[in-house]
């Protein structure tokens, strides 16, 4: 016997398939490969250097600018969040910038750092800053101050007090925080080599579009989702521990 | 000076001390002018533009594709929410898919959907929609979540009919969360449409960034630039100062 959600589970893998399938109907070879072909081509690709070469592009920029975002989001947010009147302050601020097309900025993270990763990474980075800094910062205001009280009563240097309580206090939250993070500053990365680059896998997909390899196209597509999708259920597991 | 007072004044000084920063070192040379025009001359740049007309179509284009995805994606996200808040299997189905749907780069599909729409307005309207209903559909499931339940009771004891339930008690009292999500909906709209005209488009502002960046018109670009960005600042943080109203106005009752 199989539980209902197990059941479920499969019922919206299949709409999801149909779903795939009928816009394969109605757009036709054109435009997108059908679920069976993508599959077939997908573990094809997995199987070519010409993939992972562009795979270890994009990740070689994304993990640089995740671990930039992740450190810098943490660390701003701890220093913000213990402070009232500066969290106050730059909350709002935070929040706007969260909210401007940040795409528009690519030409002068072009301008500044040069073709290549740098600006991949750079790019990345104020994706995934922000939310991190804004989770972080939510999360140690809502620390209940008698913790920073009894830091202080043991004597804890800031660095102590950081390390030993407020981080272990916030954790669920920044987990949290780090998942949206994740995915923005992935965001962030193929946005980039959407628009100014030679490899990666931002590149093979729009590419894919200039030489009408629409194969090509669907299948990476797919392999980001399923990239991300299982990253976010990694992430999402460790968050509900 | 009160405490909102002050934090008004510091955010203002902050903005004026950073803009004046940027000014100088653009000015003394310490920022190359090919990688940056001082932001007075940015200003002078988007007043010009504006003013000659140059972009009004540029905006009227992608504003009036970044309302149409924004009504689309907070009717069809509303609906969506509403449908899922009554039916609790088809919501625990959904549920993971929600979670993580915000973990795929939605922009991905954009090359797919210049594919199956064409290089017109659809494609981007599509995107605006695939970023922005979501958020709604969240906000809305959200804002019914936290509709207590005795207020649904008091409809029953007045014997409301369903769609007065709904306007004069559930809506109302799931406004919060459907604000959060309309916030969200737009700010992604406007991202989405924007990012499209980006890479792949024949017109509209972001194309007109793109382009100007291409044929190296920093001033055309720095002008548009700005003209996005304050945009984008001024609407949410008119949406955002409703949201506060809306709050404060619920802690006072």
């Amino acid at each position: 016997m199989i539980g209902t959600r197990t059941l479920d589970a499969l019922v919206v893998g299949v709409v999801l398939l149909v779903v795939w399938e009928a816009l394969f109907a109605w757009a036709g070879a054109v435009a997108i490969t059908p679920p069976l072909a993508t599959f077939r081509y997908a573990i094809g690709l997995l199987g070519s250097g010409f993939f992972w070469s562009n795979a270890a592009a994009t990740m070689e920029a994304f993990a640089a600018a995740l671990a930039i975002a992740a450190v810098g989001g943490v660390a701003l947010g701890i220093a913000l969040g213990l402070r009232r009147f500066a969290s106050d302050v730059a909350e709002p601020i935070l929040a706007s910038l969260y909210t401007i097309p940040k795409v528009t900025l690519y030409p002068v993270m072009l301008l500044v750092f040069g073709l290549g990763i740098s600006a991949k990474v750079a790019f990345g980075v104020i994706h995934g800053i922000v939310p991190i800094t804004l989770t972080t910062l939510a999360a140690v205001k809502a620390i209940p101050p008698v913790y920073v009280r009894a830091a202080r009563a043991m004597r804890l240097t800031p660095w102590q007090t950081a390390v030993r309580v407020l981080a272990p206090a916030a954790l669920p939250e920044i987990v949290g925080g780090l998942r949206i993070g994740f995915s923005i500053t992935l965001l962030g990365v193929l946005i980039g080599e959407m628009f100014a680059s030679q490899r990666g896998l931002g590149f093979l997909i729009l590419n894919g579009i200039g030489s009408h390899n629409v194969p090509m196209t669907t299948a990476v597509t797919l392999l980001v989702i399923v990239f991300a999708v299982a990253a976010n259920g990694a992430l999402l597991m460790l968050d509900r521990r | 000076m009160s405490r909102r007072a002050a934090i008004q004044c510091t955010r203002i000084a902050i903005a004026i001390i950073g803009v004046g920063l940027l000014e100088a070192l653009c000015r003394s040379g310490i920022i190359n002018e090919r990688t940056m025009i001082p932001p007075s001359e940015m200003a002078g740049a988007m007043i010009g533009l504006l003013a000659s007309g140059e972009i009004t179509g540029d905006i009227a284009r992608t504003f009036s594709t970044v309302a149409l995805a924004f009504v689309i994606a907070v009717a069809l996200g509303f609906a969506t929410g509403a449908v899922l808040h009554e039916f609790r299997r088809a919501r625990r189905a959904a549920d993971p898919l929600l979670a993580s749907y915000y973990a795929v780069p939605v922009f991905v599909f954009y090359p797919l959907l210049v594919a199956l729409f064409g290089l017109n307005i659809l494609p981007l309207v599509a995107i605006g929609v695939l970023a922005a209903a979501p958020a709604m559909t969240i906000g809305t499931l959200t804002g019914f979540d936290r509709v207590p339940r005795v207020l649904r009771k008091v409809a029953r004891a007045h014997r409301l009919g369903a769609a007065r339930t709904l306007f004069l008690v559930v809506l109302p009292a799931a406004m919060p969360g459907l604000l959060g999500g309309l916030k969200l909906a737009l700010a992604y709209a406007f991202i989405g449409v924007i990012a499209g005209e980006f890479i792949l488009s024949s017109g509209g502002l972001g194309y007109g960034i793109a382009f100007a960046y291409d044929s190296f018109d920093n001033r055309g670009m720095y002008g548009r630039m700005l003209f996005v960005l304050l945009v984008a600042i001024v609407a949410n943080g008119i949406l955002a100062a409703w949201e506060t109203r809306l709050l404060h106005r619920r802690t006072r009752a």
